[in-house]
């Protein structure tokens, strides 16, 4: 069974009298520990994609399953918590809390699933170590580049141990070595076994992963799978 | 979510906007002292006034007043007869629910002399010997009037303290109490000879500063000398009788009444009948008796009333009331001021963090977390608030008492604290509630795109 299994689902908004089909009948599978990028232009659906993917939003139409749970019709409260324990967002703008030092920035998932304060400090040192930034614990944001802010940003993604994480244009805000510095280390936690998503509209950025999930206008349009070479090596969805 | 968490976000949020969030705390800091200022001072008064109540007589104690005649008895003003010796020897031959009857004769602006000392006396009065049971008097010195005196009107007086301090010296300044019994005195000219001398009236307060004065070494006098007795919860009612002087009645009318009255006609008048009820549970039967004997001897004028000391103490829990009302309005105007300031800054919070909040939910925070953290900083804001506010208010009661202390001491009660800090509470919780269900209900996504 997959980690992610997306059925025929469809993310409709409404603007006035229009009708703006975000997603279209999406379908998919991602299994544990692909290292995935999802591209294509601005405006195609990739941001919508990642949010139900990642429980931020439930789509209009079709089911999604996350780790055998069925999660469409989840409550917000319920996707916060599966949020909390399943999933790491990593996002363009590092968006860390810039009150909070980096230390308190790692923290921050496991104050919200009451993890105690010194297994909370332990954790967040351990991230921390795993993104090299240990000596910046107690360092704000503010004082930080970009690429260390970002590699924060990753460790924070990293702490509650989740199933899967999302990246969404994680390089888009970094000069071209830092980026690559930073796609270096998200492919070795896939080395490492973790499941990974790459949101770009780069497509020499998602060469760096396996598999690529291409979309166009709110659908799949092309896909390039690794695990399946051989059979699967032309589009799936043709509009 | 731990509440220990959000309340140090909170904590946090308010250090980072110090001044800021002074200003917002202003209404509730201002709503917390005079809650709690207020309170005191009305305590202050009602100890005072209290204190005052029970040196001047107890419940049972009734005092027989002048009214002007009703106005359907008009026509008979000219005859009432008004309150006289008559009508104390009725009360006390016929009157058994009246276990005592007090008359009195003052004289008016009185100056005694001795050598080139002199002294206004509070009250110089003549009396039966009934007065020091109805006034509450304890003699000190020497013994009081006895009937030989009222009899022959002898030139006798007790005194109390005050008028001994200022004729012939306080002990303060000479050491050793003086006992001036068989001293003579001038009273409007006339010698009176001192047969008894009460003892020293003071409240708790003074007698505990006096304790504490005496069991310091004697230190040399800084600043202005302040002036003692006089004033400070419900010292005006102890000042009255350490500075009485009284005469046997007969003295009195005999002395100073009988010729020296208006157009030298005697003036039989009393000045005042007290009078007290031998069971205070028949408190209406009594009067109701004392009524009716009054009313033959006036011959059916009502040119009288009677008040007791319950309808003082109404009068008095009145005035409470209405200072406590007063003050609890400002009170909860402030608050209500200090809640909207709350609510508009909290409001304001939000709108800066919208972005930080959508982070939060992106990490796992549910709308109930994000909705208890924005109310605990809420709620904290008004506990500093209300914190400052009784600070405030210790200083404003001892700013008080330092620049007038011949006032009643305001005294700060933990009910009052209690009440305030509880206001407080309610007031930031229910500012923070609009703001925090706003912050619950943003959406994660929208959150986190808005710039
Ligand atoms: N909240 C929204 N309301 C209306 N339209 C939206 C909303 N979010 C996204 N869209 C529309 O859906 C389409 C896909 O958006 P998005 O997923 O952000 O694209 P990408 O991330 O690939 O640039 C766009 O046409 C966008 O305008
Ligand atoms: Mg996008």
């Amino acid at each position: 069974m997959a980690l992610l299994e997306l059925r025929n689902v469809s993310k409709i908004y409404r603007l006035g009298g229009e009708e703006i089909r975000a997603l279209d009948d999406v379908s998919l599978d991602i299994d544990e520990g692909q290292f995935i990028s999802i591209i294509g232009p601005s405006g195609s659906g990739k941001s919508t994609l990642m949010h139900i993917l990642g429980c931020l939003d439930t789509p209009s139409t079709g089911t999604i399953r996350l780790d055998g749970m069925m999660i469409q019709d989840a409550s917000s409260r319920q996707l916060a918590q599966i949020r909390n324990r399943k999933i790491g967002f990593v996002f363009q703008f590092f968006n860390l809390l810039p009150k909070l030092n980096v230390l308190q920035n790692v923290e921050l998932p496991m104050i919200y699933s009451g993890i105690p304060a010194r297994q909370r400090r332990e954790q967040a040192m351990a991230a921390l170590r795993m993104v090299e930034m240990e000596n910046r614990a107690k360092h704000r944001p503010s004082q930080l580049s970009g690429g260390q802010q970002q590699r924060t940003a990753i460790a924070r993604a990293l702490v509650n141990d989740p199933k899967i994480v999302f990246a969404d244009e994680p390089t888009g805000n970094l000069d071209s070595h830092t980026g690559e510095l930073i796609l270096q280390m998200f492919s070795r936690l896939s080395r490492e076994g973790r499941t990974i998503i790459l949101v770009t509209h780069d497509p020499e950025i998602a060469a760096v992963t396996p598999r690529r999930i291409e979309i166009r206008d709110g659908r799949v349009a092309h896909q390039l799978d690794p695990t399946l070479a051989g059979l699967n090596r032309f589009p799936t969805a043709v509009s | 979510m731990h509440l220990l968490n959000a309340i140090l976000i909170g904590v946090k949020d308010i250090w980072g906007h110090k001044f800021r969030s002074l200003l917002t705390m202003l209404g509730i800091i201002l709503g917390v002292a005079s809650l709690v200022g207020m309170t005191a001072i009305v305590k202050g008064m009602e100890n005072g006034l209290k204190e005052a109540m029970i040196a001047m007589g107890g419940a049972d104690k009734v005092l027989i007043r002048d009214q002007p005649v009703p106005s359907h008895q008009e026509h008979l003003a000219e005859e009432a007869p008004g309150r006289t010796m008559v009508d104390v020897l009725a009360l006390r031959e016929s009157a058994p629910l009246i276990s005592l009857v007090s008359p009195e004769m003052s004289l008016n602006r009185v100056t005694i002399t001795r050598g080139d000392k002199s002294v206004n006396p509070s009250e110089c009065v003549g009396v039966w010997p009934a007065v020091l049971d109805m006034n509450l008097h304890t003699l000190a010195h020497g013994r009081f009037f006895t009937d030989l005196d009222e009899e022959n009107a002898s030139s006798v007086c007790v005194i109390g303290t005050g008028i001994r301090d200022e004729l012939f010296g306080a002990p303060d300044k000479t050491g050793t109490p003086i006992i001036p019994i068989g001293e003579v005195i001038q009273i409007q000219g006339q010698p009176f000879t001192i047969v008894g001398m009460f003892q020293h009236y003071e409240s708790e307060q003074e007698r505990r500063e006096r304790e504490f004065r005496q069991s310091q070494p004697l230190q040399e006098q800084t600043g202005p000398r302040r002036q003692r007795g006089w004033g400070r919860r419900g010292g005006w009612a102890f000042w009255r009788k350490n500075y009485t002087v009284y005469l046997p009645l007969n003295t009195m009318w005999i002395k100073f009444r009988s010729a020296g009255g208006t157009d030298n006609i005697p003036d039989p008048r009393l000045t005042d009948i007290d009078i007290k009820v031998a069971d205070i549970e028949q408190m209406e039967a009594a009067l109701q008796q004392a009524r009716n004997i009054l009313m033959t001897t006036h011959r059916g004028i009502e040119d009288f009333n009677f008040q007791t000391q319950e309808n003082q103490l109404e009068n008095i829990n009145r005035q409470i009331r209405n200072a406590r009302l007063s003050g609890g309005l400002i009170a909860a105007i402030s608050l209500i001021v200090g809640g909207i300031g709350i609510m508009n800054i909290m409001f304001a919070s939000i709108n800066e963090r919208i972005r930080e909040i959508g982070i939060c939910k992106a990490v796992g925070a549910t709308g109930t977390g994000i909705f208890v953290q924005v109310l605990m900083e809420s709620i904290v804001v008004s506990l500093l608030g209300a914190a400052l506010g009784l600070v405030v208010s210790f200083g404003f009661v001892q700013l008080l008492s330092s620049i007038s202390p011949t006032q009643n001491a305001p005294v700060i009660t933990h009910t009052a604290m209690i009440v305030a800090v509880i206001f407080s509470v309610a007031v930031g919780l229910v500012a923070g509630l609009f703001p925090a269900l706003k912050a619950a209900r943003l959406d994660p996504i929208e959150a986190l795109r808005y710039e």
